[in-house]
């Protein structure tokens, strides 16, 4: 048994990557107990009786009710709601159609509008926030709804352009060509046959401006007025002050919406792939 | 849409002096062709020899830098895509994969804002056409290769055009298929006697299929002529060596006698020539032969040129067998000869044989001064 | 050579497509580059005694911004921000790394599970940590209940709290690019490190982590550079007692109104951000080469 101990070595590596692997999986399933623990308290205690989080009272759903009754949250909501559709519309609008030309033509400066589009996507929120807010101030726009709108859609659109733009890649160079050559005009052929075929990129893009927009804080807090205040701002506010089972049953809620809307486009993106 | 119905008659295509430049690239260079109504023209050549810009300046997608288009009477030098009276079949074939069969097949009919009625009537009439009744309401990528072909070609041919482009539309089929595809196309284009320029880079499918084939080359046709006449005839080394394969050998004119001349090869090989009334004057020459009308025997045989040589090198290839002759002057000649062993006596590597060649089989390709 | 395949359809951009492309690039001129500018040259101006803005030119806030309290302030910020990038890519390499090597049906179940948090309001999960880690939160709650402890530990308004909320906060915008270049990752050149007597350990670090650089250094872009800035987890989590330079310019801008003071440190912050995007963004490309 010349081998032998090559062979016994064959076998501790062997061990060795089965001990690694099960080491990853433990600590995969540690991580995701740390995301998830404190996501099941909040919503466990959200059900409890008690004000106070430490112990377990009793089941109750009246902090839902609360939540259904208290003004300022559900204008926050409505805000909120209002500003996400609303950016959703324009992000798109400007992130399809600008994925689109810059796709379809070489502009003498492709790069340097790249770099743009990109900016607002990775600049720190509280300098885009303080910079629009400053902005806002120098053209004498007072803040409210409109500017908020304005803030979100200059970070969510390059979101939408960079998926759109990823879906055009794949997409075959000739279909615009065939339908020119079929008799179609340039923005037929965009509407009928690019529109329907990026119908997924739009969605997903769309989807993300609107969660974006629904969850941003930092970029708000600047740009935003008592009036028009979102549900993060809000929430923040809230959660300054102090623990409130409210914001529990807020967040449970929120919690819910998140896991729902990321089904629904799970499904949505099967759906559409099916159909494609 | 029996060739009698048809509303627009096929038409002439007429291109003058165009030339097409992107910044210092000159992909096609003062081209003059006239495509007769009914042909079935094919532009041939490699890659990037600027058949596919032709094409694309013949459906609008690119406008020439100079020169003129005409279809039918009407100057289309700068008319976009999207006003010509032309269809094309794309390479990709370019299916809308959001529409369906029936759908991709009535766009252009659409675009025409044609009656609904119509539009059902005529695509109904072409699917049978194309022999794809019942896949009408299937998504494109529901479809194998040669349908999707089919439903190209029928969403071509609808709406009539005065012309129809095929850029390489059969290269993404298998052999089998598009063989197949080639017969039914051909009949198709008969059928409807239809205008058809076909772009493709496959000399045996041009050789099928056209009319006429126009041999191009960096930017320019090197020659145009039926399939047999550029085949047999080949005018340069070019179209020689890339339409079938071809032996080149360069020579020297040596004499004439008549409508004959008597030529000497580089490696001191002499010749008989058939030659041509374009020959006069003419010192250096290319001279081509066909490997198939290399003949081999193991016989002394007759023809006007007879050499002994040796097989150096014998490949079998099914129908045919491919022989490498040493003729003894250091000439390589390749020779395929049909195999049919049985019949004819076995030629091995090695084999001490003669070859033989015809004189009208030796084509000058080229004459220099 | 075929130039011609695509020069329509990415033709030279004529007035029409500029002028479709206008209404984007008004909006980035109007919305990003001109508030940039405006920053700056706030950024050089002074106040009055009613916090209004005077503009003259003065190099006092760049001054100001230099001095002891606020580069420590500047020190905190990147100093914390990259404990979060540590502790992040420590935790969330190998379950990206796992995700990654798992069967397809198995992963996209597992990426869902990161989808969530990533997905889920930052604001809520703060908070959920703040009722478990208050004075009277669960944990205290809990120890106090078990008698493990007498009076409640103060882990609120600690830095310890500030790095568990921003990693909390953080972790999947880590995990997500990392997974993603591992699933890019052909299982073949690990197998052939092992074949060539690398050990896990080797393989690792040898082949594994330079494979997937791309991913480890996105993560650290989507972790590092936010978390410099965050000025919420920090409000939340460590209360007054840890200030970061996101609390410092929010504080200027609301209640101390020395907005040219708070714009001199965006401006300054903007190009800390630059520097170690493009130190990040440089060896990616070095080393995708």
């Amino acid at each position: 048994m010349a081998n032998a101990p090559t062979s016994s070595r064959f076998f501790a590596r062997i061990t060795a990557l089965k001990l690694l692997n099960a080491f990853l999986g433990a600590w995969t399933l540690a991580v995701f107990a740390f995301l998830y623990v404190p996501i099941a308290v909040l919503v466990v205690y959200s059900f409890n009786e008690s004000r106070l989080n430490i112990i377990w009272q009793g089941f109750t759903t009246r902090w839902y009710t609360e939540l259904l009754h208290n003004a300022p949250l559900l204008t926050a909501l409505k805000n909120s709601l209002l500003i996400a559709v609303f950016t959703t519309f324009f992000a798109i609008v400007l992130g399809t159609a600008g994925a689109w030309l810059l796709y379809r033509y070489q502009f003498r400066a492709t790069r340097l509008i790249h770099a743009l589009v990109s900016i607002p996507m990775i600049m720190p929120e509280i300098i885009i926030g303080i910079s629009l807010l400053i902005f806002f101030t120098t053209v004498s726009l007072s803040l409210g709804f409109t500017t908020v709108v304005i803030s979100h859609v200059t970070f969510c659109f390059p979101f939408v352009l960079v998926a759109v733009q990823a879906r055009l890649q794949g997409l075959d160079p000739s279909l615009e060509e065939a339908a020119l050559d079929l008799g179609a005009t340039p923005f037929q052929a965009f509407w009928r046959i690019i529109v329907p075929n990026l119908r997924p990129a739009i969605v997903s893009g769309g989807l993300m401006a609107f969660t974006l927009s629904m969850d941003e804080l930092i970029v708000t807090f600047f740009t935003t007025s008592a009036k028009s205040a979102t549900l993060p701002i809000r929430v923040f506010g809230m959660a300054k002050i102090g623990l409130n089972p409210m914001l529990n049953a807020l967040s449970a809620v929120l919690i819910l919406a998140t896991i729902a809307s990321m089904l629904f486009s799970g499904n949505l993106k099967k759906l559409v792939m099916k159909s494609a | 849409m029996s060739a009698s119905a048809r509303k627009v008659d096929p038409a002439r295509i007429e291109i003058r002096d165009v030339t097409k430049r992107f910044g210092s690239f000159t992909a096609v260079d003062r081209v003059t062709l006239t495509v007769e109504p009914g042909e079935f023209l094919t532009l041939l050549g490699p890659s990037g020899c600027g058949k596919t810009t032709l094409l694309r300046m013949l459906s609008g997608f690119e406008t020439p830098t100079e020169g003129t288009i005409h279809i039918g009477s009407e100057d289309v030098t700068h008319l976009p895509p999207y006003r010509r009276n032309v269809n094309q079949v794309f390479q990709s074939y370019a299916l809308f994969p959001h529409l369906s069969v029936h759908e991709n097949v009535a766009f252009g009919l659409r675009m025409k804002k044609l009656e609904r009625d119509e539009i059902d009537r005529r695509v109904a009439e072409v699917m049978q056409l194309v022999a794809l009744q019942g896949f009408e309401q299937r998504r494109p990528h529901e479809l194998s290769g040669g349908q999707r072909q089919r439903v190209a070609l029928a969403r071509a041919i609808v709406p009539e055009p005065e012309v129809l482009l095929l850029d390489e539309p059969l290269s993404a089929l298998d052999a089998k298929l598009r063989r197949a595809m080639q017969i039914e196309l051909k009949r198709l284009q008969r059928q409807l006697g239809l205008t058809t320029v076909f772009v493709t880079h496959d000399q045996e499918e041009a050789l099928t299929l056209s009319d006429r084939i126009a041999v191009m080359n960096a930017g320019r046709i090197e020659q145009l002529g039926t399939a047999s006449f550029v085949y047999h005839q080949p005018s340069t080394p070019f179209v020689a060596d890339f339409l079938g394969e071809a032996n080149l050998l360069q020579a020297e004119i040596v004499g004439r006698e008549g409508e004959a001349a008597r030529v000497r090869t580089q490696q001191g090989w002499e010749l008989t020539i058939a030659a041509p009334e374009n020959l006069n004057g003419a010192k250096r020459v290319v001279i081509s032969i066909r490997p198939e009308k290399v003949l081999v025997s193991k016989q002394r045989i007759e023809a006007g040129n007879v050499f002994p040589a040796r097989v150096a090198e014998e490949l079998f290839q099914g129908a045919t067998d491919r022989l490498t002759l040493q003729t003894s002057g250091g000439v390589k000649l390749t020779a395929i000869v049909a195999n049919e062993s049985a019949i004819r006596e076995a030629i091995h590597e090695g084999d001490e044989v003669f070859c033989g060649l015809h004189e009208d089989d030796l084509v000058v390709v080229r004459a220099d001064e | 050579m075929r130039p011609t395949s695509r020069s329509f359809s990415s033709r030279r951009a004529g007035l029409r497509a500029w002028l479709l492309l206008l209404p984007m690039l008004v909006w980035l001129a109007a919305f990003v580059v001109v508030p940039m500018g405006i920053l700056l040259v706030y950024s050089f101006c002074q106040r009055d005694d009613l916090g209004r803005v005077v503009f003259v030119f003065s190099w006092e806030n760049y001054a100001r911004v230099f001095d002891p309290t606020y580069l420590a302030i500047f020190g905190r910020s990147v100093a914390y921000a990259a404990v979060t990038t540590v502790i992040c890519v420590a935790a969330g390499y190998p379950v990206g790394y796992y995700i990654a090597r798992r069967s397809e049906k198995r992963r996209n179940q597992l990426l869902l599970l990161v989808m969530i948090p990533f997905w889920t309001s930052f604001l809520v999960r703060t908070y959920a940590w703040i009722t478990i880690l208050k004075n009277d939160g669960l944990l205290n709650g809990m120890l106090q209940y078990t008698k493990l402890i007498s009076a409640p530990l103060d882990i609120m308004y600690t830095p310890a709290a500030v790095i568990i909320g921003l990693v909390y906060a953080y972790l999947p915008f880590m995990i997500l690019p990392i997974y993603s270049s591992a699933e890019k990752l052909d299982n073949a050149l690990v197998e052939a490190a092992y074949d060539l007597g690398a050990g896990p350990v080797r393989s690792f670090a040898e082949v594994i982590v330079p494979l997937t650089w791309p991913g480890i250094a996105a993560g650290m872009l989507l972790v590092f550079v936010p978390a410099i800035g965050m000025f919420a987890i920090t409000d939340l989590m460590g209360g007054a007692r840890v200030p970061m330079i996101g609390n410092v310019i929010q504080n200027q801008f609301f209640q101390a109104r020395n907005w040219p003071f708070g714009a001199a440190l965006g401006v300054v912050f903007t190009l800390l951000f630059a520097v170690s995007y493009a130190l990040l963004q440089r060896r990616r490309v070095w080393e995708e080469e």
